[in-house]
């Protein structure tokens, strides 16, 4: 094999590769966050909404689940292009992440949901308590403890799934990547690094989220 | 004073209660005994609204539950509630359990919310458990922990649904005694019990409930020394 390794251009370029990962991060944030809050309520729509809110729940947990990830992006990019509606990369990503997130987590919050005896909601009642104050105080904390690892799962996945975003012309970190690469040609080198930088954000993530489960979860 | 008139229940087909007319003034102890199943558990439970009902009328001082204008979240501030299944909040502390309800329902400060939890800790005997978690409470003490809760919100009466059936036998003293010192200091209490000895020491006035209807209701001596119903007698010679 005659191939040599040129590392060099790839160190050059490091800083702007770092960059671009925190542009990755920082899609990944935002679509997790949106993501628990849509999460929360399609699950509770789905298991106490009129009919109409249980089937657009069930509609748009179904799409996200079942349907790849790519095709999720392509809708937000090219679907709604189609009709006129030209979405910045940034928030095609953004959006088909977070369509994604919600998808999966709503599951996640239905099951979490579920864990918690209704007695829960009657103590928390017969307290004067509103439902809206019973489900903020008393039921969600409960929840967010028993999905809390399934949630680190996804966003690690969010993370990952934010690289189909080169496809739609967004400059995060796989896009970076290959926009530098295909300067230079040095694919395997460009892409290799960016590989370690992925790893390191995915373990920068666990450790976080660890850290932060020792200090929420006192019980 | 809360008056329970011609109350009627189904669930689905079941007939549960069969016109229940009750009346319980202030200051009184009523303790609601029968058989599992005869409706006394659905009774405690409509009076304030975590059922509904079919047919006749609740009031609690005046104030009709079950009708359509009822703010019921301000109504069940008047009545504690004490469940079998004591229900602490894992996520509390037991200060923080006791203290939600009167900071974020009677809007008290952080810091009176605080004082009032401890205080009605103390008065269960956990003035030593404040900041345990309920896994490190015993059942005895988390139903102890219950009772301070509800009595937090400074309710007008407590109704208690078989607060001790669910414990281990060596800690029903500990949570009848708690009862017995707040019908002591005067508060208007319901309890669905089992407890016999409770009911005929405690009580001012003991129900028997059979098939949904009151069949005899009256001081604690005429109900275990000569009840006039030969059902009353009848159950009685078997629990005891």
């Amino acid at each position: 094999m005659d191939y040599n390794f040129h590392w060099r251009p790839v160190f050059r370029d490091l800083p702007e590769l770092i960059e671009a990962g925190l542009v990755t991060l920082q899609v990944a944030v935002l679509s997790m966050l949106i993501g628990i809050v849509v999460g929360i309520v399609l699950a509770i729509m789905r298991m106490k909404g009129t009919a109409p809110a249980r089937w657009v729940a069930v509609a748009w947990i179904e799409l996200a689940r079942n349907t790849p990830a790519l095709f999720q992006l392509f809708f937000f990019g090219f679907g709604l292009g189609a009709f006129g509606l030209h979405l910045s990369p940034f928030f095609i990503v953004l959006s088909g992440l977070t369509f994604n997130n919600a998808g999966y987590l709503a599951e996640n919050f239905r099951g979490g949901f579920q864990a918690i005896p209704e007695t829960q909601m009657r103590a928390a009642r017969c307290l004067g308590m509103t439902a809206t104050q019973a489900y903020v105080r008393i039921i969600i904390p409960q929840v967010f403890r028993i999905v809390y690892h399934p949630m680190t799962n996804q966003m690690v996945w969010a993370v990952l799934m934010s690289s189909l975003g080169m496809l739609v012309g967004f400059r995060e970190l796989s896009g970076e990547t290959q926009f530098f690469a295909s300067r230079t040609f040095r694919i395997f080198e460009y892409f290799a690094v960016t590989a370690v930088i992925y790893y390191v954000i995915v373990k920068l993530i666990l450790g976080f989220s660890r850290v932060l489960a020792m200090r929420l979860f006192r019980y | 004073m809360i008056i329970v008139k011609e109350l009627h229940k189904y669930f689905k087909d079941l007939h549960v209660l069969r016109g229940i007319d009750l009346v319980v003034e202030k200051g009184v102890v009523l303790s609601i005994v029968g058989a599992s199943g005869s409706g006394k558990s659905t009774l405690l439970y409509c009076i304030n609204a975590l059922e509904s009902i079919d047919s006749g009328s609740i009031t609690v001082d005046g104030e009709d539950v079950h009708a359509k204008g009822t703010d019921i979240n301000l109504l069940r501030r008047k009545l504690g509630m004490v469940f079998q299944q004591w229900n602490s909040f894992p996520h509390l502390t037991a200060l923080e359990n006791v203290a939600l309800s009167p900071r974020i329902v009677r809007k008290l400060s952080r810091a009176e919310a605080r004082d009032v939890a401890a205080r009605r800790l103390e008065h269960v005997g956990l003035g030593d458990k404040l900041n345990s978690f309920p896994n490190a409470l015993s059942g005895g003490q988390q139903q102890r922990l219950a009772i301070a809760r509800a009595l937090a919100m400074e309710p007008s009466y407590m109704l208690f649904d078989e607060a001790t059936s669910a414990l281990d036998p060596e800690l029903v003293g500990e949570v009848l005694d708690t009862m017995r010192l707040l019908a002591e200091e005067g508060m208007t209490m319901i309890c669905v019990t089992h407890e016999m000895g409770f009911a005929r020491d405690v009580s001012d006035r003991v129900a028997y409930v059979h098939d949904g209807t009151i069949e005899e209701i009256g001081p604690p001596e005429q109900i275990f020394g000569e009840p006039n119903s030969e059902k009353t007698r009848r159950f009685l010679s078997k629990v005891r």
